[in-house]
Order: C-alpha cells, then sequence, then structure tokens
C-alpha cells in the first residue's frame, strides 16, 4: 500500500482518537466551575449538595477524559516528527512557535492546576481550589486557541515569505489571526460545548432511567439540556460563517462537500449520492435544485465554481462529501432531540421522573452525538486541505518520511488496537460510573474527611460535611 | 575566546532549556515509572500506597516530555525530523506504554472491582515497556544512529540499565514517601536494584567512547579529563552513599530523602556527562545545534512565552510538591 496514504491513515487514526478527549474537557472545565458557583451560592442544603455532588462526579469524568488527552496528547508530539518530518523543516518556523504556545499554555495552566483541583481539595483553601479550576478551565481553552490558530493558518495561510524553500513568518498577528481563524476557533468552542452537553444529557438521562445520582442527575440534566437547546442553533449559524469563508479561500473544498464536478448556477442540495471520482460524477442522485446555490451565495442562481476547475489540486470527494452529511445529519439530530427534549422536560416542571422513558432512552442514546459531529467536522476541513499539507503551497506527499510501508502499517495497526480497545474502556467506565454514582461519591467522602497530610493552609471544613450525604 | 551574539546565543539557550526538560522529565517521571515497575512486587493494600504516592504528580511529570520534544519541534525541527524518523519503533512503543500506564492509573479505581488486577497489570507492563523504550532510545541517540553489530548491543545493554535505575530512583521516592512494613519492603527493593543499576552504569560508561570516536575526542584530552573526571567520581560516590544509607536505621527515620536527594545527584551527573559527550551537536556528527535550529525570529517569538511561562511552570511545580509534600496514606483519587 502506498506509504504516504498509511502515513495519512496512522497520522488520522492519533489525532481522531486525542481529539476526542480535549472535546470533552475544552467545554467541562467550564461547566465544573459552573457547578462549583452554583455550589457556593446554593442555600438549600438539599440543592447544595446536589450542586457538590455534580461537580464531584463530573471532576471524575474530567480526570478521566483529561488523562486520555494528556496520553494521547504526548504521541501527537511525536507524530510530526515520525510521519510528516518535512513540515517541520519547511515551516517550523511558523508552526513551531505556535506549537510551542500551545504545549507552553498547556503545560503550565492544564497539568499544572490540575493536580491541586483533583487531589487537593480540603488541602488548599476553598478560593485556591477554585482559581485552580479555573485556570485549567482556562488552560484548555487557550490550547485550543493555538492549536485552531496553527491548523487555520494551514488552511488559509497568510502573513508568510519564503526565503530558500522555507517560511517565515512576516506577522504574527496576520499568521494567528489568519482569514479562516475566527471561525474556525468558534466552531471547535462550540462543537466541544455541545459535546459536553449531550454527554451530560445522556449521563444523566441514563442515571435517572438506572434511578442513580437523585440528587444530581436531574439538575445536570437541566443545564445540559438548555445549553444544547441553546448552543445548536449558534452552531448551525456559525458553521454558515464557516463555509461562507470556506468557499471564498478554498472552493475546491467546498465543491468536494457538495458533490459539484462542472461549475454551474442554481447548483442542487444534494440529500445522497455516490460520487465518483474515476468517472468523475456522481451517481444515485437525491437532489433538491438550486438550494447548494442558496445556501453558499445566498442566492438560488448564484454561481459554484466545480471539481473540475482544479484537477490535481482537489480532495479525494467521496470521505468529503460523505463526512459533511454525517456532521450536518448530526447536527439536524441534535437540534430536534435538545429542543424536544427541553420543551418536555419544562412541560413536566423539571421533574425529571416524570419524564417519558422513550425520552430517556434516546437522550441516552445521543451521549457521544457530539463525538460524531466534531470529528465528522474535522474530516471535512482536513481531508478537504489535500492533496495540500499547507494550501495551495505544500503537497503531503513532500514532506513525508522515508519510513518504509510495512513499518507504517505495524504501527499504525498497534495504536489502531490500543485505541478501539481504550474507546470501549472508557465508554464502559463512563457506563459503570454513572450507574454506580453515589458509592464512587461515598468511597470519596471517607476519604475527604480524614485530616490530609501536609496541608499548607489552616485546615477548611471538608466541603462534604455541609448537609449529610445517603 | 570571542563573545557569542544574542543571535549566536538562541539556539543554544533553547539547547539548555530542552535539556532541561528532558533532565527533569527523566527524574521525575523516571520515579514514577519505577513505582510502576515496582508494581508486581507489592500487595494489592500497597499497590494503592503505590498509586497514591505518585498520584497528584505523574500528569505534570509526564508533561515535561511534551516540553522536551516540543523544544526540539520548535526550536530545531530539522533535528526533530531526522531523530523520529531513525527512531520510529522505540517511539511508538514508548509511546504506547506510556498510554497504557496513564489511563490504567485511572481507570483501575474508576472500573469494576474485579477489573483492577488487569489495569494493574497495565500499569506495571506500560511502565516497563516504556522505560525500556526510553533506554534503547538513549542507547541509539548517543552512538549516533550507527549500523553495525556493536551499536544494537550497545543499545540493549541502555535498554536493560535504564529501567533499573528507574526502579531504584522509585524505591528511593518510596523511601521518603511511605511508612512501616512498605517503607522497609522498598529498602529491599532499593538494594535488589542497586547492583545491576550500578553495573550497567559502569559498563556503559566504558563502552561509550568506544562507541564514539566523537565523544572519545571529547573525553580524553588534557587537561580537561582532569576536571572530567569529576564526574564519574562524584558518580561513585553519591552510589556508594545510598547503598551505605539503604543499611542503615537513619534511612527509615529522619534520612528517608537523602537516597532519593542522591539518586537525583546522579541523574544530573549522568546528564552532564552526556551533554558535555555531545556538545554542540543535536544529532551526533551529523547535525550541530546551530545547523537544526530555527530561524532567529521564530527563536525570538518563542523565546517571550518561554519567559512568561517557565518560570511560573517552575513555581508552580514547587507549589505542588509542597501541597503533597508528607508521607502517603490511603488512596486519595478524584
Amino acid at each position: 500500500m502506498d506509504p504516504i496514504l498509511l502515513a495519512r491513515f496512522q497520522f488520522a487514526a492519533n489525532i481522531t482518537f486525542h481529539i476526542l478527549f480535549p472535546t470533552i474537557s475544552i467545554a467541562l472545565g467550564w461547566l465544573l466551575l459552573f457547578f462549583r458557583w452554583r455550589y457556593l451560592k446554593a442555600a438549600e442544603p438539599e440543592t447544595k449538595q446536589a450542586w457538590l455532588n455534580a461537580y464531584r462526579f463530573w471532576t471524575k469524568v474530567f480526570a478521566l477524559s483529561f488523562a486520555l488527552g494528556v496520553v494521547s496528547g504526548i504521541t501527537m508530539s511525536f507524530q510530526f516528527g515520525t510521519n510528516w518530518p518535512g513540515f517541520m523543516e519547511k515551516v517550523g518556523n511558523i508552526a513551531g512557535p505556535l506549537l510551542g504556545y500551545e504545549v507552553l499554555t498547556a503545560f503550565f495552566l492544564e497539568a499544572g492546576f490540575l493536580g491541586v483541583m483533583l487531589f487537593g481539595h480540603g488541602k488548599v483553601s476553598e478560593r485556591v481550589h477554585l482559581m485552580s479550576t479555573f485556570f485549567v478551565a482556562f488552560g484548555t481553552t487557550m490550547s485550543a486557541f493555538w492549536i485552531l490558530a496553527l491548523n487555520s493558518w494551514m488552511q488559509t495561510p497568510v502573513g508568510y515569505e519564503v526565503i530558500n524553500g522555507e517560511y517565515h513568518a512576516l506577522s504574527w498577528l496576520a499568521v494567528i489571526f489568519n482569514p479562516s481563524f475566527p471561525y474556525r476557533f468558534t466552531h471547535m468552542v462550540l462543537a466541544s460545548a455541545l459535546t459536553c452537553a449531550f454527554l451530560l444529557v445522556g449521563l444523566s438521562a441514563w442515571q435517572v432511567l438506572k434511578g442513580a445520582a437523585q440528587l444530581s442527575a436531574p439538575k445536570v440534566l437541566r443545564v445540559g439540556l438548555t445549553l444544547a437547546a441553546a448552543l445548536v442553533p449558534l452552531q448551525i449559524f456559525i458553521g454558515d460563517l464557516h463555509g461562507l469563508n470556506t468557499l471564498k479561500h478554498q472552493p475546491q473544498k467546498i465543491a468536494a462537500m457538495e458533490g459539484v464536478w462542472e461549475t454551474q448556477r442554481g447548483a442542487p442540495l444534494l440529500l445522497f449520492a455516490i460520487p465518483d471520482d474515476q468517472q468523475r460524477t456522481n451517481r444515485f442522485e437525491i437532489a433538491v435544485p438550486k438550494v447548494a446555490s442558496f445556501i453558499l451565495t445566498h442566492d438560488f442562481d448564484g454561481e459554484i465554481k466545480g471539481l473540475n476547475e482544479f484537477r490535481d489540486r482537489h480532495p479525494p470527494v467521496l470521505p468529503v462529501f460523505f463526512a459533511f452529511r454525517v456532521m450536518v445529519g448530526m447536527g439536524v439530530l441534535m437540534l430536534a432531540t435538545s429542543w424536544l427534549g427541553w420543551y418536555l422536560f419544562r412541560r413536566a416542571r423539571w421533574q425529571a421522573d416524570q419524564l417519558p422513558r422513550a425520552l430517556l432512552w434516546l437522550l441516552a442514546g445521543m451521549t457521544f452525538s457530539g463525538w460524531i459531529a466534531t470529528v465528522a467536522g474535522w474530516y471535512v476541513t482536513e481531508i478537504g486541505r489535500q492533496p495540500f499539507i499547507v494550501h495551495g503551497l505544500i503537497r503531503t506527499a513532500d514532506v513525508a518520511s522515508n519510513v518504509a510501508a510495512p513499518m507504517i502499517a505495524l504501527t499504525l495497526a498497534l495504536y489502531v488496537t490500543v485505541y478501539l480497545a481504550l474507546i470501549f474502556a472508557y465508554v464502559v467506565v463512563l457506563k459503570y460510573m454513572a450507574e454506580k454514582a453515589d458509592q464512587v461519591l461515598a468511597v470519596d467522602e471517607v476519604e475527604l474527611a480524614v485530616t490530609p497530610a501536609g496541608a499548607i493552609t489552616a485546615p477548611v471544613v471538608p466541603v462534604g460535611s455541609i448537609g449529610g450525604l445517603t | 575566546m570571542r563573545l557569542m551574539s544574542f543571535e549566536e546565543m538562541l539556539p543554544l539557550l533553547f539547547m539548555a532549556l530542552m535539556g532541561l526538560s528532558m533532565l527533569i522529565y527523566v527524574i521525575s517521571d523516571g520515579y514514577d515509572l519505577g513505582v510502576g515497575m515496582l508494581m508486581h512486587r507489592a500487595t494489592p493494600a500497597e499497590k494503592d500506597v503505590l498509586i497514591a504516592s505518585i498520584g497528584p504528580f505523574w500528569d505534570a511529570n509526564e508533561t515535561w516530555l511534551v516540553l522536551g520534544i516540543g523544544i526540539l519541534l520548535v526550536a530545531f525541527p530539522k533535528a526533530h525530523g531526522m531523530v523520529l524518523t531513525e527512531l520510529y519503533l522505540p517511539v511508538t512503543l514508548m509511546l504506547i506504554g506510556l498510554i497504557l500506564r496513564g489511563v490504567a492509573f485511572d481507570f483501575r479505581v474508576k472500573a469494576k472491582a474485579v477489573r483492577k488486577p488487569m489495569w494493574d497489570w497495565l500499569f506495571f507492563a506500560g511502565s516497563t515497556v516504556a522505560a525500556v523504550s526510553q533506554g534503547w532510545m538513549l542507547g541509539r541517540y548517543v552512538s549516533g544512529f550507527g549500523s553495525g553489530w556493536n551499536y544494537p548491543v550497545f543499545a540493549a545493554a541502555i535498554a536493560a540499565a535504564l529501567p533499573m535505575a528507574y526502579v531504584l530512583l522509585g524505591a528511593c521516592w518510596l523511601i521518603m514517601k511511605t511508612e512501616g512494613q512498605l517503607q522497609q519492603r522498598a529498602v529491599q527493593w532499593a538494594k535488589v536494584a542497586w547492583a545491576p543499576m550500578v553495573g550497567g552504569l559502569i559498563l556503559i560508561s566504558m563502552a561509550t567512547p568506544w562507541i564514539s570516536a566523537t565523544v572519545m575526542r571529547r573525553w580524553f584530552v588534557l587537561p580537561e579529563v582532569i576536571v572530567l573526571m569529576a564526574i564519574p567520581l562524584m558518580t561513585g560516590l553519591a552510589l556508594l552513599a545510598v547503598r551505605a544509607l539503604l543499611n542503615t536505621h537513619q534511612v527509615r527515620g529522619p534520612l528517608a530523602w537523602l537516597p532519593f536527594g542522591l539518586m537525583i545527584v546522579v541523574f544530573v551527573l549522568g546528564f552532564l556527562g552526556l551533554a558535555y559527550s555531545i556538545y554542540p551537536f543535536v544529532v551526533i556528527d551529523r547535525l550541530t545545534i546551530w545547523q537544526a535550529a530555527s530561524s532567529t525570529a521564530a527563536l525570538k517569538f518563542t523565546l517571550i512565552g518561554v519567559c512568561i511561562s517557565v518560570p511560573a511552570i517552575a513555581a508552580y511545580t514547587v507549589f505542588s510538591y509542597r501541597v503533597f509534600r508528607g508521607k502517603t496514606g490511603e488512596l486519595r483519587y478524584a
């Protein structure tokens, strides 16, 4: 098999596995801060306990996701060198500092403060602990900022000059705030928020079904549904803006997403088709006339450039075309379930046990819908950038390593095996933790009550002692 | 000697920073990998204490590796590609080891109780695979990725010795962080690991100049060789002191911190010796620091971030170790 394709598969496998976990932790950090704030603000003992339980349970989910993010992140820092050594040789002067800032912020905000956030409750004052939680949330968001700045620059490169085949930054502001960055960053942060919202909704619905975490589950379910119902429409709006930005800067990506081969006015929206790269046509088309032109140009007779204008400079059509439909389909499904769920929950006066079981099952089924939509979206934008690694400037094939195909295939198989096993384990453990939430928290309670060794502040009242736990 | 300009100093500065990150990584992840490799010798109750003793630290410890590799990627992109292409397979194995170990750490208390032994085993296996791969990579790196029968043997020797050094370091960490019967056992583990580690170190030190002509030239030149002798001498003294301490009662009382302290000295000395041997190369005989470096503009831009975050990282690390100082009690997890 082609070593470049194998290397791409390997990089894709690694980065797909990695992005699953930051997608959760970017938004979950802020939600933990929210739970923590509601706990401090609540007056009633039972409400206070409910928010504390929510905070503690979701901290455990955060810790698990974060650990997976860290270990897969370590892999990512090696993948550039092992798979695309030429990339860093050519654009190292631009990509390097951006990656460097990502590592530095990730490093000193996340992994550092994380220790205190996870293990320091009771060892440091409430305020220091709250600040630690804030810095962890802030750090994950800043990491996303730098990585997306680099990724966006690879899609819409500006602010550089070329000296002896090496790229140098002319203006760092132009490099960081490149044309697609604001859209991509917002789109990704919202994707993280939605992934998290549906994780909250799904696991809480499952807890309601199983009668677990009775204090916190209804509250978390409400937070998740409200967040999702509010943010899905916003995400659709931002996604549309992002699409228009792509049309301007990477028209061949849009052509692949829409399956448009020949430049045409009034291009139809293809609900389904099987694009054929060999024959350069679509088979089994189900089309709605003129709608694609309307969405992209806001004019029913607007012109969309076809793939044939780009010949050897456009991406493989089939994966981009389908990934785009998976993402959009997921988005529509998320819109429908979140609005339906929110409406029914409100009608039930926020009493979780009054909700129809079919709805709870539906919501539980949507637990990982954010993952699917996010990954599909990344496939659209990354495969859509091919055959370039830096759009229009550097071809992926020109920066690949000279490692032999069998070696890449072997390590690819190793990674994929480990990753599939770990995703399986992660999902199983989340399900188990959700069902046994009260037990998990009870164990925590006993441990918190013991005065910890080496406390550097005056001992605070163990937070768990406020309001009795079952 | 001519003074270097700031532009010429920059790559050196980043090299020093990368070296420092790698040194801190090897020491800090070294002790927790060592503790991981001791897992299979511990009883189930002791396993919980072992894990608890490294709980608050391991995440941050591993990020030093990301910082080190990050600087290699950012400041010396050509070397990053060259080194990682050469070390393709061991890097993969190390990463898989680190992944398994990192997730086992979290899964073992969150999964069903019946699964715990499996995750504990994975924690042990992951730690071992990571340590052995790192040893192999170090061996390949020091010998300049040479080909010939003697190079793999040399790399294999380091692949065997480095895990032993980690085990000794980990045992010393446990002597410092635990009490009672477990501390007693940690002393025994340290004694067991001491001899093979020291033997390996001597063999490797003798073989290094023989495997690399460049290193030999760096070592055996008058008058430097006289100053250089201080490194092996001090290393030897520190190791002997560790061994002697393990036989005293003090090591389980007020001097519990000393073996770990001395082991840090050993690692620092070993690192200095290595740095001296390789300078001015990033990839021995192939790329010097200046040949591999990014453009001055890129380094300057990165330096701003480094100046802000590295002092913060240092301060934070000290803070974290203070918060979690003292003996490890029962398991506390988030």
